[in-house]
């Protein structure tokens, strides 16, 4: 009981937390399809925002919730990322195939992948998950006769979606289908998040000498949930391929497993909604200031990583959170604290 | 067969320079690793800095290289003692993945002032005329410059030896290393200790950076480009000593330079992959204490 009251403190969504939709949670949808109508010159930047907040999902399952700490997450997005670009290349182009044999083929490479990393703790852990990625970038790099290597691969071949719905060049296409897969893998995280599944991985993290003293099999655990949250990076990693047509080095970058790490952190981890408000900021932010500033416009998200580690630990929603407790807290006295 | 062994020793001796740089740069990591247990990413920063800060002393100042590689060296020392006391301090019991983006955010800072201040492209820090040349040694010529930076380097080493191993100050270091509690609890004063050995290892990795310039250009990512090799080196070694870190930089200077030679389609596939099973076969590197 002293555990469990120990992870209620600290979840905001999770065990201990009601599995009920609140309304709060139809917001960002409503968001998106306002979106969808009011700003259709934004839709590519919007359809990337989709794919990005559900990558940033992914990682949230693994470091939020796991509580593992990986600056090596854009291996499976890449690789998922690539399996959807060959595939489309070689075999077929039919997204919905892709969607599925990207997801497999990365959650397989997060079992494998895991079973290594997950033996390891503190900074070997984390040097294994920057040597993954390194790897999986050398190969993508320099196995061109499948990947075209640094050219990475044009004008992917997609086929409409069903058979039915073309991808047209104003990214409407693109950004519903990237909504509706996002939608999925939302409801897959919270449904995770919310099981005895998810109290579990909660435990394993708070405290993992207790999961073992109760008999839990941690290892397990934290793996299962390695290779969930790996392969739904990868199907992440395909819907870039499938909406933009094209895949590059850039996606198994290490800048692109950090920022992923940083966009999660600054929405606010382990609140799931924290992977929805980091890369909508994040990224219009750096729309708009890559454009003023951009060699310069680094400092700030710097700046602003250093001031939420010093002073805002819980991101933006943190903050939110934390003004709401201070307003309910005034009414009742009437006067200022 | 000649030019088998032609090569071999060419590749020795360009990865014996790659390793001593290495070495000199990522000593200081591990042991303020070992000894605060914190992740420091940004290590590769004062690196740059040293690269940077000598490039200026000499086009600006108009000093010599030996004067501002070490008016770089104590620089940047001295700017990280401020660093350490004003933000690192607050984050010594902070978890791993604060620590983590505390230092990711720093090298995002310190990438846009490089930019700001020297410019997109790289640079490289202008030799001295004696160090152009090349050095006969063992019937075999050598470029003087790397003989100069694997020279320094073992000077450095031996010193830092000795002062591990000889001095009050190491005795206290190596203590905390062992048990911090109990250090403290027997009367030395850890942050103190911490502040000098983190100003020292972060002096060292701008000496080896400035040093090694000629080998790894400034350029305003190299935090971000470097931090890989910085980390595998103390991750192999193991954290907290000074022979670990050795070996490391030696395997993987000496490693990267034969693969590079050897097969280079593969890149640096094979530094990964050894990385790896080196981590899985010992997680806490080669010469560091199993907790």
């Amino acid at each position: 009981m002293d555990l469990l009251r120990h992870v209620r403190s600290d979840v905001a969504v999770g065990y201990g937390g009601s599995a009920r939709l609140r309304p709060l949670e139809f917001l960002p949808w409503i968001f998106a399809i306002g979106v969808y109508f009011l700003a259709p010159n934004y839709l590519p930047l919007g359809a990337y925002i989709l794919i990005m907040i559900l990558f940033a999902l992914s990682l949230d399952l693994v470091l939020g919730y796991g509580g593992i700490v990986t600056l090596g997450h854009g291996a499976y997005f890449g690789f998922g990322a690539y399996v959807a670009g060959v595939l489309a290349v070689r075999f077929s182009g039919d997204p919905l195939l892709g969607l599925t044999v990207a997801a497999v083929a990365a959650g397989l490479l997060g079992l494998a992948t895991g079973a290594v990393i997950l033996r390891t703790h503190a900074l070997a852990l984390l040097m294994l998950t920057l040597a993954i990625t390194s790897i999986v970038f050398e190969v993508a790099s320099k196995w061109t006769v499948i990947t075209g290597g640094s050219d990475g691969l044009h004008s992917v071949p997609i086929k409409p979606i069903l058979a039915s719905f073309k991808f047209d060049m104003f990214g409407k296409t693109a950004y519903l289908y990237c909504l509706a897969v996002l939608l999925a893998g939302w409801w897959l995280v919270r449904c995770v998040v919310h099981s005895p599944f998810g109290m579990a991985l909660a435990g394993t993290r708070e405290n993992d000498a207790r999961m073992y003293a109760i008999g839990a099999p941690v290892y397990r655990r934290r793996l299962v949930a390695y290779s969930l949250s790996a392969a739904l990076a990868g199907v992440a990693g395909a819907l870039l391929t499938h909406t933009t047509q094209f895949v590059g080095l850039s996606v198994l970058t290490f800048e692109l497993s950090g920022e992923i790490v940083v966009m999660l952190v600054l929405g606010g981890i382990r609140r799931i909604y924290g992977a929805f408000v980091g890369p909508i900021v994040f990224l219009v932010a750096r729309d708009y200031l890559a454009k003023q500033w951009p060699e310069y416009w680094t400092a700030g998200i710097g700046l602003l990583l250093i001031f939420i580690v010093m002073f805002a630990r819980g991101g933006i929603l943190g903050m939110l959170d934390g003004l709401v407790a201070r307003i309910g807290k005034m009414k009742p006295g009437g006067t200022k604290a | 067969m000649e030019a088998f062994l032609s090569s071999l020793v060419s590749i020795l001796f360009h990865g014996l320079a790659f390793g001593a740089i290495l070495y000199v740069i990522s000593v200081g990591l591990s042991v303020t690793m070992g000894l605060m247990g914190f992740v420091n990413l940004a290590h590769g920063v004062f690196a740059m800095a040293g690269g940077y800060l000598m490039i200026t002393a000499m086009q600006k100042l108009g000093l010599a290289w030996l004067p501002a590689l070490l008016l770089a060296c104590v620089a940047v020392a001295v700017a990280s003692m401020v660093l350490e006391r004003l933000l690192y301090a607050r984050l010594y019991g902070a978890g791993e993945l604060e620590q983590v983006l505390f230092t990711i955010g720093l090298i995002f800072v310190a990438v846009a002032i490089a930019r700001l201040a020297y410019g997109p492209n790289p640079l490289a820090a202008p030799l001295p005329e004696y160090m152009k040349g090349q050095t006969a040694l063992f019937g075999r010529t050598f470029p003087t410059y790397r003989v100069v930076v694997i020279a320094a380097s073992a000077v450095l080493i031996v010193l830092l030896w000795l002062g591990l191993e000889r001095t009050r100050w190491g005795a206290m270091v190596r203590a905390a290393v062992d048990n911090r509690a109990m250090a403290q609890s027997i009367g030395i004063d850890t942050g103190r200790l911490f502040t000098f050995t983190f100003a020292l290892g972060s002096g060292l990795a701008a000496l080896g950076g400035a040093l090694g310039a000629d080998l790894m250009a400034m350029t305003p990512t190299y935090p971000f480009e470097q931090l890989v090799y910085f980390l595998i080196v103390v991750a192999i070694g193991g954290l907290g000593t000074l022979r670990g870190p050795f070996i490391g930089a030696l395997l993987i200077g000496i490693g990267d330079t034969a693969c590079k030679y050897w097969v280079p389609q593969f890149g640096a596939f094979f530094i990964y992959a050894a990385t790896m099973v080196l981590l899985l076969w010992r997680p806490q590197g080669l010469l560091g204490k199993a907790h």
